[in-house]
């Protein structure tokens, strides 16, 4: 894990919030918009480091928070909540696997918006919610859920791509080439 | 499990949240509009995206259908133009006719054309972002609305943006007056999630009389809206808390979902 993959994920929140603020198709077909930055912190608590976790924690809440009409702050902590504990039991997690990333995906965006919600009534403000905010929480969650493998296989191609790659060895040594004679 | 590192990262985040929380509203105000500004320079992209095609449509219009636009528009501004001329006749008959009995006299409305720039990207607010601010002369709660009728308010202002909340929103609450013969005031106020075209007009009186396709403007009580702005139709109406008062959906005028450009209302 280095800096350049920190500045990458910091990058693609900043692109995501933006785009869940500027391109509203999918809240016009489906009725509701689909967060990626729960599906982010899965893949930064996986493969990140804590710093890493924070930073998208924090930066990401505050500009999730400066778009929307939140009191700024409020996403920080539902997104860290969720960060930190999938942090602590990577090492029990089948990281690699599509379809953990896909469940891991479901749970964080569902609990993302729930928590969000439950802090904003705590501070006595009014959210919108009715009946129809259950299927923009089934949106939001399958949303995500399906978005969580896609960013994983992207973080993997710009590694991969734009990336510092290590030099690799090959098994070739000269002390142990086999000279043969002419007979 | 639990290892220094991962307590101070905690109390770290913890500490930041509680004191973006704790800060007075004025400077969240402020804290927010600095942060916002930062996705200036995207939306700026994005803007000029947005227009290039437009651009490209421009040059390769053909001459012929040009002269014909311009000829269509010269007919509408003559026709425009005696309208207008009417309109200035009855305006100072109504003059002289408020002074006659000592009304006060009714102020024409100023208004600033803005596009929309972005929506809200919480389900649970439906607010969207213009591109006008106060170096524009917008401030907070001045009305916001479309040809075909009232959209909602300013809610916060930047130097260069603001926040509009839109009908239907928790904090978007207008006194409105049903076109029937008796007048009936009520509140409009939140409706669902979902449908951004629906909103619910409350606390109308116990024995409103309230029929579907009635229109519905906004009463001017309260100081923010002027009077006679339409809103919606009425579509269907109950009377609620054992006849207490009475709750009528109204269908939106304005299309709340295909927001581009809106009028700020100055008064």
């Amino acid at each position: 894990m280095n800096v350049f993959n920190t500045i990458l994920i910091l990058a693609a929140a900043y692109l995501a919030v933006f785009g869940e603020a500027a391109f509203p198709l999918l809240r016009h077909w489906l009725g509701a918009q689909v967060d990626l930055l729960p599906g982010l912190m899965v893949y930064t608590a996986l493969n990140a480091d804590i710093v890493t976790v924070s930073l998208l924690a924090g930066l990401g809440g505050l500009w999730f928070d400066a778009l929307s009409a939140n009191p700024l702050g409020v996403s920080i902590l539902p997104l860290f909540a969720i960060g930190f504990v999938i942090y602590l039991q990577r090492e029990l997690i089948l990281r690699e696997l599509p379809f953990a990333q896909f469940v891991l995906g479901a749970l964080a965006s569902a609990l993302a918006p729930a928590l969000c919600v439950l802090l904003l009534l705590t501070g006595g403000q009014e959210p919108l919610l009715g009946w129809g905010s259950l299927w923009q929480w089934l949106v939001m969650t399958a949303g995500g859920a399906v978005a969580t493998p896609i960013l994983f296989e992207f973080f993997h191609w710009c590694q991969h791509a734009l990336g510092y790659q290590p030099r690799t060895e090959t098994s070739f040594r000269p002390d142990r080439e086999i000279r043969r004679g002419r007979g | 499990m639990l290892k220094k590192k991962h307590y101070l990262a905690l109390g770290v985040v913890v500490l930041a949240a509680l004191l973006i929380f704790s800060l007075p509203q004025r400077a969240t105000s402020r804290l927010k509009l600095a942060v916002s500004s930062l996705f200036l320079p995207l939306f700026g992209l994005l803007n000029t995206a947005q227009h290039l095609p437009v651009a490209a449509a421009d040059i390769a219009m053909p001459r012929s259908a040009l002269l014909r636009e311009v000829g269509e528009l010269q007919r509408d501004q003559q026709q425009s133009r005696i309208q207008m001329m009417q309109a200035a006749a009855t305006a100072q008959e109504n003059d002289q006719l408020r002074a006659l009995i000592g009304w006060q006299r009714q102020t024409p409305w100023k208004l600033k054309l803005a596009n929309v720039v972005m929506r809200d990207p919480a389900n649970w607010w439906r607010t969207v972002q213009i591109d006008l601010g106060s170096r524009d002369g917008v401030r907070e709660n001045l009305p916001v609305l479309t040809a075909d009728g009232l959209v909602g308010r300013v809610s916060a202002v930047g130097l260069t943006r603001s926040q509009v909340v839109l009908l239907g929103d928790s904090y978007c609450r207008v006194s409105a007056l049903v076109e029937n013969p008796a007048h009936d005031i009520g509140i409009i106020t939140a409706s669902g999630p979902l449908d951004n075209s629906l909103v619910e007009l409350t606390y109308l009186s116990g024995n409103a009389v309230v029929k579907p396709g009635q229109n519905v403007v906004t009463s001017g009580e309260g100081g923010v809206y002027p009077r006679g702005i339409i809103i919606g139709q009425v579509v269907d109406s109950q009377t609620v808390e054992f006849g207490l008062y009475t709750e009528a959906r109204v269908k939106l005028a304005a299309n709340l979902g295909a927001l581009d450009q809106v009028w700020v209302l100055f008064p």
